[in-house]
């Protein structure tokens, strides 16, 4: 607070001519007045990176996707035939459909893994210990965490089916050598390394629920559950929509997983071929650099789609504390 | 009678919650556990049934072995410089851009800051490619500057952060530096930097361990195996040594253990870091 103090406004020298012009305004123009010189400086670096990767990438790659070309040579300018090829080909809507499937079982599988070990922490004293056993696989590399699930879940020597059998008398599949199974398969691992991130944030939401309402409840003669749908839930919301948008996001983009967990050149890759697998595949392996372009450009469309509605949803369901 | 009910109550539950929670956390270790013990087992010790699992006698040779396949400790050292270079570049031109943000006034900052926030769902795989196109085309295909640039320059993330730290930050203080005629750059440097050490050190954390991670932009921006991180230099392993389990299980220790060993000291300022960045979006 000696700040005050050294606030008190300087002294302007003595203008025996001109009146000083009131003080707040002179204040606001001394202190502004090179900004904008002073913002070419500050924003330089980030604007260069701006505009050299992100926004010029962006306008190259929707031109790209107009184009044919292999990585060299004169570039082919083909208007929308890359669309029309895509939306008449199988691999693109192969590609689509295992996106939404991989999707459709990675997103209801973090947020509610993540709920429940969140809600279970936030009433235990070993609060720490089992916060940082949970986040383990979050600050550990995907590649290397696929490395060590391919053979968890081999059929026939992989520890997993071995308790399945052994302890539990089943009949377990072979997760990793049946199309079916192999997207379940990536779908898990994904799901087991995202749960800790999805469980501090949810564990920080939880926090910030204040207890008078819940006690409020309880006094009401409200029931655990009770007290967790209607007034845990909805004070949550925010929460769950962030996390829900950036589940689907995430999910939607899953590559490591799939391209470590993927055998190359096998029938398996028929269910985990992804969008974003393709994309790959289709420049860096094939060097058809204008199909790839125009898969990507469909992938942010549809990103963009997905994230609108999900905006456009949250006034439903999203309670804002005022 | 009724007063020992809800207590007895109480304490069922805090069983079956902590129960619960050792479930989950014994699926969350034993992956680890079971990689590491079958680094140390002999090759046809991983395949005898029943399964055993404790390795006898514990071969250490696997890890000799596995280190000097492939160019480890290159990768290694690569991980590490690519990641702080890269945290370093990022907190120092996200701050500034923050600043200018929080702080300026100039025509278009509004409209600037939307278009920042509005690239967060630019999806990696749109401009990756006209990224390797560029880089191919300057002859930084292949260098790590490939990798460093594009990270280290822009971050919409980082610039949103900082920004809503400053702004939470009483600007009178400034002002009168700012009056007594000190530059903006001085302002920024010796008050608003040391105010920012939390958030900082947040985002700082949380680029460390996402480009650490980092898988897609080396895969495809680097091709010499000595210039490869950790995570392509596993995953072309992988491909070479898929059916050598103890091999292929201790290059992946080598890649995961020292990262939670530091993970399990700096814990709490690391799951703060992610949860800040997490939570703060």
């Amino acid at each position: 607070m000696g700040a005050k103090a050294v606030l008190a406004p300087p002294q302007p020298p003595p203008a025996p001519t001109a009146p000083p012009p009131p003080r707040p305004r002179r204040r606001r123009s001394l202190v502004h007045a090179r900004d904008g010189r002073w913002a070419v400086v500050f924003l330089g670096p980030q604007m260069v990176g701006l505009v050299a990767f992100v926004l010029g990438p962006m306008v190259f790659a929707l031109y790209l996707s107009l184009t044919e070309w292999g990585g060299s040579g004169p570039i082919t300018f083909v208007g929308l035939d890359n669309f029309r090829d895509m939306f008449r080909d199988h691999a693109f809507w192969s590609s689509m459909q295992n996106t939404v499937w991989l999707t459709v079982l990675v997103v209801p599988g973090q947020l509610v893994s993540g709920l429940l070990v969140a809600l279970a922490l936030h009433q235990t004293r070993l609060k720490t210990l089992f916060r940082v056993i949970y986040f383990m696989p979050v600050v550990t590399s995907s590649v290397a965490v696929s490395t060590i699930w391919i053979w968890l879940l081999n059929g026939t020597f992989g520890p997993v089916n071995g308790i399945l059998r052994e302890w539990f008398g089943l009949n377990p599949p072979d997760w990793m050598g049946e199309p079916r199974y192999l997207v379940i398969s990536i779908a898990l691992v994904t799901v087991w390394q995202g749960l800790g991130f999805f469980m501090v944030v949810f564990l920080a939401g939880l926090q910030g629920i204040p207890t008078a309402y819940l006690e409020a409840a309880e006094v009401d003669g409200a029931s655990s559950f009770r007290r967790f749908w209607h007034v845990t839930l909805p004070l949550l919301s925010p929460t769950l929509f962030f996390l829900t948008v950036m589940s689907l996001i995430g999910a939607f983009q899953i590559f490591d997983t799939v391209y470590m967990m993927t055998p190359q050149n096998s029938y398996l890759g028929d269910s985990t071929r992804t969008v974003v697998f393709r994309i790959y595949d289709l420049a860096f392996a094939r060097y058809q650099f204008g199909a790839s372009a125009a898969n990507a450009v469909v992938l942010f469309v549809v990103l963009l789609v997905l994230t609108a509605g999900q905006m456009l949803l949250q006034r439903r369901w999203v309670h804002y504390e005022e | 009678m009724a007063a020992t009910r809800p207590r007895a109550g109480r304490v069922t539950r805090s069983v079956a919650v902590n129960t619960l929670l050792a479930v989950g956390a014994l699926v969350m270790l034993v992956p680890f556990v079971w990689m590491v013990l079958s680094s140390l087992k002999g090759f046809s010790e991983v395949f005898a049934y029943p399964p055993k699992w404790l390795p006898h006698p514990a071969q250490w040779g696997n890890y000799v072995e596995a280190w000097q396949a492939v160019p480890f400790g290159r990768a290694y050292f690569n991980s590490v410089y690519l990641a702080l270079v890269i945290v370093a570049m990022q907190l120092l031109t996200c701050a500034m851009a923050a600043y200018a943000f929080a702080r300026l006034r100039f025509r278009g900052n509004n409209v600037l800051f939307l278009l920042f926030l509005a690239t967060m769902m630019v999806p990696g795989q749109l401009t990756i490619i006209p990224v390797f196109l560029i880089m191919s085309k300057i002859g930084l295909y292949d260098s790590h500057w490939s990798i460093i640039l594009p990270h280290g320059l822009f971050s919409a993330f980082g610039v949103f952060l900082l920004r809503q730290f400053i702004r939470g930050i009483p600007v009178e203080l400034e002002d009168a530096a700012l009056i007594d005629g000190a530059g903006r750059w001085r302002v920024f440097w010796s008050i608003v930097m040391p105010l920012l050490r939390a958030p900082l050190a947040a985002l700082g954390v949380f680029t460390f361990v996402s480009q650490w991670n980092n898988f897609y932009g080396p895969l495809i921006l680097l091709s010499s195996p000595e210039k490869f991180t950790v995570p392509v230099l596993i995953a072309q392993f992988k491909g070479e040594y898929i059916t050598n389990l103890p091999l292929l299980m201790a290059a992946a220790s080598l890649a995961v253990v020292p990262v939670l060993i530091i993970f399990v000291v700096a814990q709490r300022h690391i799951i703060n870091g992610m949860t800040l960045t997490g939570a703060g979006k």
